[in-house]
């Protein structure tokens, strides 16, 4: 039984391998358009365009900054939560924001995701300001947040929870066919085949899968800026690789990806770009090379190091 | 971990074996098992495989309706061990008609129970459908029968609706404002009865012939067997398209082998059902055909399968029930969806209402609407629909409708009182309860981790 699977598996590998790539899914396309403020050239190769802000790149895809926030504040009464942060995520690239508990990594998201809007500072988007004041300012640009809920019906299917709110019709009856392979196309684009039937229900999948499905529909959503709620915080070892593979996989794809983790192990495996936050400022941020482990604590628990690094943290004005 | 794991899941990886080895080790044996215990009908691609697939489901705690269909036959045989003439074409058909209207109950039921919400009111909703057409029909209104029947389920659904409303607007439990639609019900049918000129006696007969004809009136039996031809081919002709179709897309279908079971075993049901109706079942004079409202039950059951399974406002009833918060994170308009559940299930009740004073030739303040709506409940629930919402069809309400019409009519004939028929249909319903609770809680723990 079990070798019959992995049969159907294989042969279902071997055609995409005859194509010579993944399959692209469309909803990909207009995201190779040149934007209107020129940030990224019309080629879909991700060429470095503009300037990239960091000392680090070669390697890196594009790194033109896709969301800005500029000395953006957030008071609760006469807690300030966030205070004069200033800080880039670069296009196609993996940022992490790492940070103690209650340092303001869920206020910051939650301010970018439109979950209340900041109380000073300003917000620009490919360089053009924008204001992001609710969910849908938010979807609008294109950003998705993953929470750690990941806001999944456990009673439908892979398919089913994927295309959630924005089902595919066709003369009024769900048109199954059409989202399934819509479905199918997105998870192998991001390399997911683990989750080997599709129609499963999502109250049988694993949690390093239950995770992946969450990304998938976010990918699906033609999101530009994917944001990740700890992503791996109640996953296992080999989940946790999944799902790090996952976040690796989707900057191919040319989304960008913040990621909240407290997991120095997963920062440095997947993140480009490192900003922490200790007590509502950004206290360090920079390219994840020009972090070591003990820098990094540093930063998380105290704020400031001492310590000699590589390169020193570009330090952000606090 | 090891950070060389990442770039080996890379696609495309041009070396074959590696993939689905890291597949083992990240599912390992329990997502081997859960992906056969998924969805038999999409694993497998041989009538032998898919049996073995579905074994394994029931095993892992989905039995689906194997329970009540065991049960259904438990209780057939052990009435016909009583009572021989249990299983005469007389008494089926007369248990059929008996069932039509807790099954209708059951489906108005279902569409609430799928929110994860409650609807107490269906009984008295009932009534009143039944009530406001009856007297629409009576002197000194005589309106024609089809116009008191749309009045009278109108009423029914507007009465849906509004506690839709309330239950939705205000965030009110479900379960206190159907409990005041219960009562707020049966008192607006007593009154509209005691206001009814004809009324005597708290009664209102039904003097149209088709709403009498509904349950009393039978299908001629040419015209059943024709009506059954055309749908057993309706069924397989859409059967096999949709698995054409999704083979043809380079989707996995069924096995061939199991559609044609399932046709065939629909057939033979089929086949059954008309050839006990058409049998002569008369005691003075003879008596053949399906009695009317079998085939109308039928096509309610076929609509709101249709409805829960192949439109949005279907896919959004689950959602809800299922995680009401993804659901609204979607941007699914929760309160809309919740609304017209509740009008639905009330347009439900109103059909089973015109069954009930069809069946009875008239409708009195003397209706049970709290005993139905238990027996509503019961069949839903029997049937295999969850009362925490996001699990249950319309069939499930077909089901369960059916076992509780069988106890009901086997202990009539045993010529038991109402006091053991309470209780053996309490421990019915316990026991369906406490199989499918038993049966998902041992696949629950072999199950991945939540």
């Amino acid at each position: 039984m079990h070798g019959l699977l992995r049969e159907r598996l294989l042969s279902r590998r071997d055609h995409r391998l005859e194509r010579g790539k993944p399959p692209q899914p469309l909803l990909f396309d207009d995201m190779m358009e040149p934007t209107n403020e020129g940030a990224r050239p019309g080629s879909a190769d991700r060429a470095p365009g503009g300037d990239p802000p960091g000392p680090q790149e070669g390697q890196a895809p594009t790194g033109a900054p896709l969301l800005e926030l500029r000395n953006v504040d957030k008071n609760f009464g006469p807690v300030q939560a966030l205070q004069g942060i200033n800080l880039i995520i670069p296009e196609g690239q993996v940022t992490a924001l790492a940070g103690d508990n209650g340092a303001g990594k869920s206020v910051l998201i939650k301010t970018v995701s439109g979950i209340w809007s900041p109380d000073g500072g300003a917000v620009f988007w490919r360089g053009q300001r924008v204001h992001i004041r609710t969910p849908k300012d938010a979807a609008a640009l294109g950003i998705t947040t993953v929470y750690q809920d990941l806001a999944l019906c456990d009673n439908l299917d892979i398919v089913q929870n994927m295309f959630l709110g924005h089902e595919d019709l066709h003369l009024g009856m769900l048109n199954e066919i059409e989202m399934e392979l819509t479905a199918r196309r997105t998870l192998e684009s991001l390399a997911m085949t683990t989750a080997r039937q599709i129609r499963q229900p999502v109250a049988s999948l694993s949690g390093g899968q239950r995770q992946s499905v969450a990304v998938a529909k976010a990918v699906m959503a033609n999101s530009k800026l994917v944001i990740l709620d700890e992503p791996t915080a109640a996953l296992g070892v080999t989940q946790t690789a999944m799902v790090l593979s996952l976040v690796k996989q989707l900057t191919s794809q040319g989304v960008t990806v913040l990621m909240i983790s407290h997991n120095l192990n997963d920062i440095f495996q997947v993140a480009d770009h490192l900003a922490i936050v200790h007590l509502g400022h950004l206290v360090a941020s920079g390219p994840a090379s020009n972090f070591n482990r003990q820098t990094a604590v540093d930063y998380m628990t105290t704020g400031r190091s001492n310590r000699e690094t590589a390169g020193s943290p570009a330090l952000a004005a606090s | 971990m090891a950070p060389a794991q990442i770039p080996s899941s890379t696609p495309p990886s041009p070396r074959e074996g590696e993939r689905p080895a890291a597949d083992e080790t990240v599912s390992g044996a329990a997502a081997r098992e859960a992906e056969l215990a998924a969805s038999p009908e999409l694993m497998a691609n041989t009538l032998g495989e898919y049996l073995r697939a579905w074994v394994k489901r029931v095993r892992s705690g989905d039995s689906g309706v194997l329970p009540i269909l065991g049960g259904l036959v438990a209780i057939v045989v052990i009435f016909q061990l009583q009572v021989h003439v249990f299983l005469s074409a007389l008494n089926l058909t007369n248990l059929l008609v008996q069932g039509a209207v807790f099954v209708l109950l059951g489906m108005a039921e279902i569409f609430v129970l799928l929110l994860g919400e409650i609807d107490l009111s269906v009984g008295f909703v009932a009534g009143v459908g039944a009530v406001v057409s009856a007297f629409l029909m009576a002197p000194p209104f005589n309106l024609p029968w089809f116009v008191a029947v749309a009045a009278g389920l109108a009423s029914t659904t507007f009465i849906g609706a509004v506690q839709g409303t309330i239950i939705t607007r205000l965030h009110l439990p479900s379960f206190v404002v159907t409990l005041a639609g219960l009562l707020g019900c049966e008192g607006l049918l007593i009154y509209i009865v005691n206001t009814s000129s004809p009324a005597s006696g708290g009664t209102i007969r039904i003097t149209s012939v088709v709403v009498n004809d509904l349950v009393n009136g039978n299908m001629g039996v040419a015209a059943g067997w024709v009506v059954l031809t055309v749908v057993l081919v309706a069924y397989a002709a859409t059967s096999f398209w949709r698995d054409t179709r999704r083979r043809r897309s380079g989707l996995s279908a069924p096995p061939m082998s199991l559609t044609v079971l399932k046709v065939l075993m629909t057939a033979v049901a089929g086949i059954g059902l008309v050839w006990i109706c058409n049998s002569d079942r008369g005691i003075l004079v003879p008596v053949t055909g399906i009695p009317w409202v079998i085939p109308a039950v039928l096509v309610v059951l076929l609509a709101f399968t249709f409805l829960q399974g192949r439109t949005r406002f279907g896919r959004y009833v689950y959602a809800i029930g299922g995680n009401s918060e993804a659901a609204r994170r979607a941007g699914i308009n929760l309160a809309r969806i919740r609304t017209i559940s509740f009008a639905l299930s009330g347009l439900t009740a109103g059909m089973a209402g015109i069954v009930y004073e069809s069946r009875l030739g008239s409708i009195s303040t003397g209706i049970d609407g709290g005993t139905l709506v238990l027996y509503a409940v019961a069949a839903a629930v029997i049937g295999g629909a969850s009362l925490f919402g996001g699990r249950g069809k319309a069939v499930h309400a077909l089901l369960g409708g059916l076992l509780i019409a069988a106890i009901y009519n086997g202990m009539g004939l045993l010529g038991l009182t109402a006091a053991p028929q309470y209780m053996i249909t309490a421990v019915v319903l316990l026991a369906a309860v406490t199989v499918d609770a038993v049966a998902r809680r041992s696949g629950a723990s072999r199950g991945t981790n939540p």
